[in-house]
């Protein structure tokens, strides 16, 4: 029996075998005092898992509170698979963000696509058909070979898994920095449509009702992957590869396809899926949030391969797995509909009411533990806080306009930055189009998918400039939800919530731990002023490598409503002869900029500042022109500044150029990111009623000509040919990898 | 006119095709699932895209297995115009319906991109509404699109004018003869790599695969004034 | 028990662009001495004794199924496994 070889109770705690598993002395204690004797190996690792980082939020949960997450339309706040937000006519839409850096760092294909799969079951365990994914990622500058694979790898791995299963990847970001060389980040977003009546949970209500599990086989893969995401990166970390987990798309459509149908079915009391710490978190979460217990026999857990223990099947993280809670008599239901799929449901256990999670092997009693102790009783921490030197150095600095002598070179330089550059090479590898409602595709400021059989459509989008945050984690804060909404409204819709994805270093040092909660008030202040609660979200913290941590990285996913699809809006320029204004006043404010970084090579001194007031009314102004029928194109500044937008609106559009009068310091009137700033371009007859609804000034016009002519105080600076930018913008990436 | 809708575990462009057929040209559309053993009463039979049996061993090798494609080799037989799409086509192509074979695309990498489509041959059943070399936009999302075919094949293939579609301006996969779209020799069976399904809505961005789709309802109305 | 192993790989007249992408990576490392990489598929399959010929058995699988003959050629090795 394998069993024997695992160390007894007693050798856990006087070899401290605990501590490889990442539970601290006090927490064994504590441990120790809630059983009322030594834990057992498997208890021990159940405990371990569901207390680390990635399951509790301990070192976050002080910094979560922060966050309103309530509102007129919030259906679900944190704390499900995903968060739900009524969009009116009984229908809701369903949208989680989620990290998979660590994962992604070790093995990138499958990392990426595993990834991609456990945020789809997040939503589809809802009850809600995904509709659409999104990411947000994050490399190091595509220099070495290293981060060359990384990045072709995740990519690979994202379309992979998406395309398979058939859901469209409509857009994201991707930023590059040094800082994410060694520690990548791969967030992803996934979101769905339900009508209000379908809505699930994953709570296990009813005592002796049936604990269900269907979908995949449970094998070795993957154990402790909880614990490894809430570990510094290391160069032994490559060695722990047998913790990456390996993605089967197709038989997540199938169940995906099963359990939609399953959840249409009033013998299903809940659902959840098994995603980090597999069956144990699923089982603890489900019970304690119905405040009940789950006795499950493992004999019955279908496996993949021999002899494998219950430590190893509790910790196991196998992907494309559910567990579900049937009512007792109807198990049959459940099993003919999954089997239609080719897929098996069983029995595995019972909702019990002592509040414990009770498991079974061979007919023995192999481990007990209080549901609520696993789950929401998990111990909190405050941690020591601490402004970080830089920040007051950063802070004291004098504002200084990076010098610039041929705009059009630095026009050019800036296009070829690979976060400024197309993307192009990226969504080229993502299906956008699959389930044909993709209205806005990748490549403009939000995607917009329509909803069928309606007027409706959903915006939605993902942000975050981590080298504003990392200057300024308060004001970046700020800017990473206010840029996440002037994408939606930019688009057309109302924002309506966020979820956010809080990619941080290691929380034990207080500068980390700083800028968490900095970043946290600034984002909360911005969820406010744009009334865009946080509705899910995941936490991301040791993100570092051999000691160094990333910049602070909160992504932002938000989803809007686009009340008619007629106010679908982007931002490329539509006709020659359409006036071009901005909107928002420019400021010599370089700090993080890109112009910065590619004139000094690295950033400095403040961020640019925002005012929340001032940015929430010039969003309603364009809203409100949007939907008045006023505005042909609409995107906003963001890196690289004016300039950068502007060859944006012009390289998209059908073969039209631009003629734009610009005031104030050449370098920042083309390259400044001060925040709250637009171009927009409106047709000639609606110049009027467009100027007496917005603050925005005229300065230029759409022309016939592919060219780009921009003068600063009268004097010209820059004239380009549209081909010329576009084979810069559109080259860069491709050429940088080969 | 009633279209079937093939369902193969893991296809998803079903809903697409479905949708084509239903909303935009207003005709009667079903799903059947892979292991329907009938497929009487359908006057058309779409084989939609995806992953079917998740592309593992080979695109389209486990599908060409299930029941239900013993109706449609029948329905192919029979003469009832027989369509299929990205997967669908591999499948086609498993089944020995159509000639060749598809190998991964040349750049190794899945594509997803509009690409403009020569219309090689507009008398089929298929793309009668289209001009003789007429040039549109289709999309293209697959990773193993780039068909293949010996010499010998090739010939016939020409001879009889199954060459449906090809790739204009640039071909993203690789194709012999930059082919992306071929029917059988007696006209029936189409398989191509871009989805007419997806270009049916100016919304989504173009509807140039609209007339693929009312050139079979035009063919069959055609055929059925004759008999009735 | 008959342990079969099956090997599957392009038709030497059939572009190879993996084994392509391959070869150009291995030289790029430094290993000049490579010539040609061709990619193909091995499989493991385990066939219970029956009264058919197992080498028409496995033929017939490979044709049907495991290999495309349009394009793929096959192979496979058989090894008898006592049972234990």
């Amino acid at each position: 029996m394998r069993l024997k070889l695992e160390p007894s109770p007693e050798q856990i705690k006087t070899e401290k075998i605990y501590q490889q598993m990442g539970v601290s002395d006090e927490e064994f204690a504590r441990i120790e005092e809630i059983l009322g004797r030594l834990p057992n190996y498997t208890e021990i690792g159940v405990f371990s898992v569901m207390w680390s980082e990635h399951c509790s939020y301990k070192n976050s949960k002080p910094v979560l509170k922060k966050f309103p997450v309530t509102g007129d339309r919030v259906l679900q706040g944190p704390g499900e698979g995903a968060g739900i937000v009524d969009i009116g006519d009984e229908q809701a839409v369903v949208f989680k963000i989620e990290s998979h850096n660590h994962p992604s760092a070790i093995e990138p294909y499958q990392g990426a696509a595993t990834g991609v799969g456990g945020i789809i079951r997040d939503v589809f365990s809802m009850g809600a058909r995904p509709i659409a994914l999104l990411n947000s990622l994050r490399f190091g500058e595509l220099q070495s070979a290293r981060g060359k694979y990384l990045f072709e790898e995740v990519v690979a791995g994202i379309a992979g898994y998406g395309n398979c299963i058939g859901i469209p990847t409509v857009g994201g970001e991707v930023q590059f920095d040094p800082c994410y060389e060694g520690n990548p980040l791969v967030n992803a977003m996934c979101v769905g449509i339900i009508d209000h009546k379908d809505i699930k949970k994953g709570q296990a209500h009813g005592v002796g009702n049936t604990v269900m599990y269907a979908g995949a086989k449970t094998g070795r893969d993957g154990i402790h992957g909880a614990t490894f995401a809430s570990e510094e990166l290391t160069e032994q970390s490559e060695e722990k590869r047998p913790a990456v987990q390996v993605g089967d798309p197709f038989m997540e459509k199938l169940l995906l396809e099963a359990c939609l149908e399953v959840v249409q079915n009033d013998a299903l009391v809940g659902i959840q899926d098994m995603g980090a710490a597999g069956l144990t978190s699923s089982a603890a979460e489900m019970a304690s949030k119905a405040g009940s217990g789950i006795e499950m026999n493992l004999d019955l857990v279908p496996q993949r391969e021999t002899g494998m223990t219950p430590y190893e099947m509790m910790l196991s993280e196998s992907q494309e797995r559910m567990l579900m809670v049937v009512q007792k008599g109807r198990e049959q239901e459940i099993v003919d509909l999954f089997e239609k799929y080719g897929l098996e449901a069983v029995a595995v256990g019972h909702v019990t009411d002592d509040k414990m999670l009770r498991l079974i092997h061979q007919g023995e009693v192999v481990a007990e533990m209080p549901a609520d102790a696993l789950a929401e009783d998990a111990p909190v921490y405050y941690k020591e806080s601490r402004e970080p030197e830089y920040f007051r150095e950063y802070q004291e600095m004098k504002p200084e306009t990076p010098a610039v002598d041929n705009f059009e070179e630095t026009l050019l330089q800036l296009l070829e930055q690979p976060t400024v550059a197309s993307k192009e090479w990226i969504y080229d590898q993502y299906d956008y189009m699959v389930r044909t409602n993709t209205v806005v595709a990748p490549g403009s400021d939000a995607a917009v998918v329509r909803i069928r059989g309606t007027e409706k459509a959903l915006a939605m989008t993902t942000d975050c400039n981590s080298r504003y945050i990392y200057l300024d984690p308060e004001t970046g804060g700020k800017i990473a939800v206010a840029e996440a909404a002037r994408n939606i409204v930019c688009s057309g819709g109302e924002p309506l919530a966020i979820t956010d994805c809080l990619n941080f270093g290691n929380p034990e040092k207080p500068e980390i731990f700083w800028q968490l909660e900095k970043a946290a008030d600034g984002m909360s202040a911005a969820c406010r002023a744009f009334n865009s609660p946080v509705i899910s979200g995941n936490v991301s913290l040791y993100n570092e490598t051999n000691g160094t941590a990333i910049y602070p990285t909160p992504v932002i996913g938000m989803v809007g409503l686009v009340q008619h699809i007629d106010h679908t809006t982007t931002q490329q320029f539509k006709e020659s002869g359409d006036l071009i204004y901005l909107l928002g006043e420019t400021k010599e404010e370089f700090g993080g900029s890109e112009l910065q970084k590619l004139v000094y090579g690295k950033i400095f001194g403040k961020a640019p500042a925002i005012d929340l007031e001032v940015e929430s009314k010039r969003q309603n102004q364009i809203l409100d022109a949007i939907r008045a029928g006023l505005v042909s194109s609409a995107h906003d500044i963001a890196e690289g500044g004016t300039g950068i937008a502007l060859a944006e609106s012009v390289i998209g559009s059908d073969g039209l150029g631009a003629d734009v009068e610009l005031e104030g310091e050449a370098a920042a009137a083309l390259f400044s990111e001060s925040q709250s700033r637009f171009i927009l371009s409106v047709k000639p007859e609606h110049q009027a009623a467009f100027e007496a609804a917005t603050d925005a000034v005229l300065i230029g016009k759409v022309t016939d000509a592919p060219v780009l002519r921009i003068s600063v105080e009268g004097k010209k600076v820059v004239e380009l040919a549209a081909d010329r930018m576009k084979n810069a913008w559109k080259g860069a990436i491709p050429c940088l990898l080969n | 006119m009633k279209f079937a809708v093939i369902v193969f575990p893991g296809s998803n462009c079903d809903v697409d095709m479905y949708h084509a057929a239903k909303d935009e040209l207003g005709e009667d559309a079903e799903y059947v699932w892979h292991d329907e053993t009938s497929l009487d009463g359908y006057d058309a039979i779409l084989l939609p895209g995806g992953f079917s049996f998740g592309d593992y061993l080979r695109t389209g090798a486990i599908a060409r297995f299930s029941p239900v494609m013993s109706e449609v080799i029948k329905a192919a037989k029979a003469g009832k115009p027989v369509l299929g799409v990205c997967n669908g086509f591999q499948v086609l192509l498993e089944a020995g319906l159509l000639p060749g074979a598809m190998r991964r695309n040349e750049s190794l990498k899945f594509i997803c991109r509009p690409v403009g489509l020569k219309v090689e041959n507009n008398n089929t059943m298929f793309s009668s509404a289209y001009e003789q070399g007429e040039v549109i936009q289709i999309p293209v999302a697959h990773g193993e699109g780039n068909y293949y075919c010996d010499e010998e094949t090739m010939a016939s293939l020409k001879q009889n004018n199954q060459i449906v579609f090809t790739y204009h301006g640039t071909n993203p996969n690789g194709s012999i003869e930059d082919i992306a779209g071929i029917v059988n020799e007696q006209g029936n069976v189409l398989g191509m790599m871009p989805h007419p399904e997806r270009a049916v809505d100016t919304l989504l961005g173009g509807a140039d695969g609209l007339k693929l789709f009312k050139s079979i309802v035009k063919q069959w109305r055609e055929s059925h004034a004759v008999k009735a | 028990m008959y342990k079969v192993k099956v090997y599957v790989t392009l038709r030497e007249s059939v572009l190879d662009p993996q084994g392509t992408a391959v070869k150009k990576s291995l030289k790029t490392m430094g290993y000049g001495a490579v010539e040609d990489v061709r990619i193909g598929k091995y499989m493991e399959l385990s066939l219970e004794k029956t009264d058919r010929d197992v080498h028409e058995t496995v033929k017939e699988m490979c044709e049907r199924l495991l290999s495309n003959p349009v394009i793929e050629d096959y192979r496979y090795e058989i090894e008898e496994c006592v049972a234990q």
